[in-house]
């Protein structure tokens, strides 16, 4: 396959950078997106070019490194896949791509096509765990967790915090990612005693970094590669609502 | 109240605050629909309902300033929400794309904004009765004629449509969005939820242009 690549090219975050054109010649429609990417790097270190940076660890869909917007659409056109796990024939040959770093106040471009993406880490940081003091662990059955409740709290813990809902969203809003990491937890006996400030401390946390508010328009469920639905969002909603009105003040 | 002036300031707050001002906005448009209807059973019904409305002034002047709290606390939270999404993303995409978000809810400001307009027309058309001479030199409660005489010029016919337009769109979009918002959410129910906005919306927009339309075409005079 040939394909002609629009890239952003950023040398570092206070650059400027701009979308700038290459000929991916020799591409096999079995490579992945991040294999084709590999290829266009050899031939630019071949001719003393920077290669393209971007992120990729696992390349296996669970890491949640990769990013990119192909086309405008996070992680490209597949339906519930990382850009690691998109593959060549998804595209046509002599097809004509825009590739992109997320793009969100929250996400600042370091180089090229990566973004620093710590926001997220803050926003755990803020409340997306239990306080457990050390010890043995539990007996995984001592704490009965109704099944209904197991099975919506796994869902939501498949996020992989790759940030594509930001890409996604209109107003760069992360309320799919938070509404998975309050969701999974509020769900679960163990989240309880922290369930109110959570809430109010992740969310609070989320706005500091500069993310947009959510408008409803679900762009965020289409991309998102482990299909997190934007139920999530309407749990989030009634999470903040009630413990705002019942307990203002358990914020830090 | 720090916690109140924090909550408004939230994301989800701000958006609680759109949801139940879109609701009592709603509430209203829904009230003053089926008045506008009573145009259909003849000058008598509408005329009556419009003096009828006049003999409780105090009620009539809290439901104004209830109204009119709703309406303005909607456009600030809305500015608010906007201004934040804006500058959330400073840096553009080169290539925009759009998944499944639907044209309605890519421009509520857009449809926001044609009604905010149109509502300042209509008060002045038919409340303050200023925009033309014939309707002033009306009596007070000749809403029949004063709706005949309006919706007759093909310009303010148009406008109105127009504006009915614009509120179809925002609230096929507003009211699916409410709930999703107040987390009034339950997958039992989410299907019919996403179902009632536009069908509501539009529903409310097409009973109320029926009212310019069938004057404008002949079928009340
Ligand atoms: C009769 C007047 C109006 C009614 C009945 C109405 C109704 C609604 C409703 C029900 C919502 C949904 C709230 C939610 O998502 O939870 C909404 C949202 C919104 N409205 Fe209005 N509205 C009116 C006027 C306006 C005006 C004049 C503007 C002008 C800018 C405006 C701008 C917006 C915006 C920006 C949203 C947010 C959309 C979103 O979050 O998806 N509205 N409106
Ligand atoms: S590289 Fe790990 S998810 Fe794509």
């Amino acid at each position: 396959m040939k394909l002609k690549l629009h890239v952003w090219r950023q040398k570092n975050k206070s650059a400027k950078g701009a979308m700038v054109t290459y000929d991916a010649d020799n591409i096999s429609p079995n490579m992945s997106f991040l294999e084709m990417l590999d290829v266009v790097n050899e031939g630019l270190s071949n001719t003393g070019e920077a290669p393209i940076a971007f992120d990729h660890d696992c390349r296996e869909g669970i890491c949640g490194s990769c990013s990119l917007m192909v086309n405008g659409v996070a992680h490209g056109p597949q339906d519930a896949t990382t850009t690691c796990q998109l593959h060549m024939r998804s595209f046509q040959d002599g097809e004509e791509l825009y590739i992109e770093p997320w793009r969100a106040k929250g996400f600042p471009v370091l180089r090229d096509l990566i973004v620093d993406r710590s926001a997220f880490d803050r926003i755990i940081q803020a409340g997306g765990f239990i306080s457990v003091n050390t010890g043995a662990a539990q007996d995984a059955n001592a704490i009965p967790v109704r099944k209904l409740d197991a099975d919506e709290a796994f869902n939501a813990s498949a996020c992989i915090g790759c940030g594509a809902c930001v890409a996604a969203c209109k107003n760069a809003s992360a309320m799919l990612f938070v509404s998975a990491k309050v969701g999974q937890l509020s769900l679960l006996p163990q989240g309880q005693p922290e369930r109110q400030e959570r809430v109010l401390n992740m969310m609070s946390q989320m706005q500091e970094e500069g993310f947009g508010n959510c408008t409803n328009q679900y762009e965020c469920e289409a991309v998102c590669p482990k299909q997190i639905s934007s139920d999530y969002i309407a749990r989030l909603n009634r999470e903040f609502i009630s413990a705002t009105l019942a307990h203002p003040n358990t914020r830090k | 109240m720090s916690w109140v002036n924090r909550a408004l300031k939230s994301p989800i707050g701000a958006k609680v605050m759109m949801a139940v001002t879109g609701i009592m906005l709603t509430g209203f448009l829904i009230g003053h629909l089926a008045g506008n209807l009573l145009i259909f059973a003849g000058p008598e019904a509408i005329n009556s309902y419009a003096e009828g409305l006049r003999k409780f002034p105090a009620l009539l002047w809290l439901a104004r300033g209830g109204l009119l709290g709703a309406f303005i606390a909607h456009l600030a939270f809305a500015a608010q929400v906007t201004l934040a999404n804006r500058a959330a993303r400073p840096e553009p995409y080169a290539f925009n794309n759009t998944v499944q978000a639907t044209w309605a809810s890519r421009h509520m400001v857009l449809t926001g904004c044609v009604m905010l307009a149109f509502i300042v027309f209509h008060l002045a058309h038919f409340t303050w009765r200023v925009t033309d001479p014939q309707i002033s030199a009306m009596g007070e409660f000749d809403v029949y004629q004063m709706a005949l005489r309006g919706f007759r010029q093909p310009p303010v016919a148009m406008a109105y449509l127009l504006a009915m337009a614009a509120i179809g769109l925002h609230l096929s979009h507003g009211i699916a969005s409410l709930f999703q918002t107040l987390g009034l959410n339950h997958p039992r129910y989410n299907r019919g939820v996403r179902f009632i906005g536009p069908v509501v919306g539009v529903g409310i927009a097409l009973l109320f242009a029926s009212i310019p339309l069938s004057i404008y075409l002949g079928y009340v005079n």
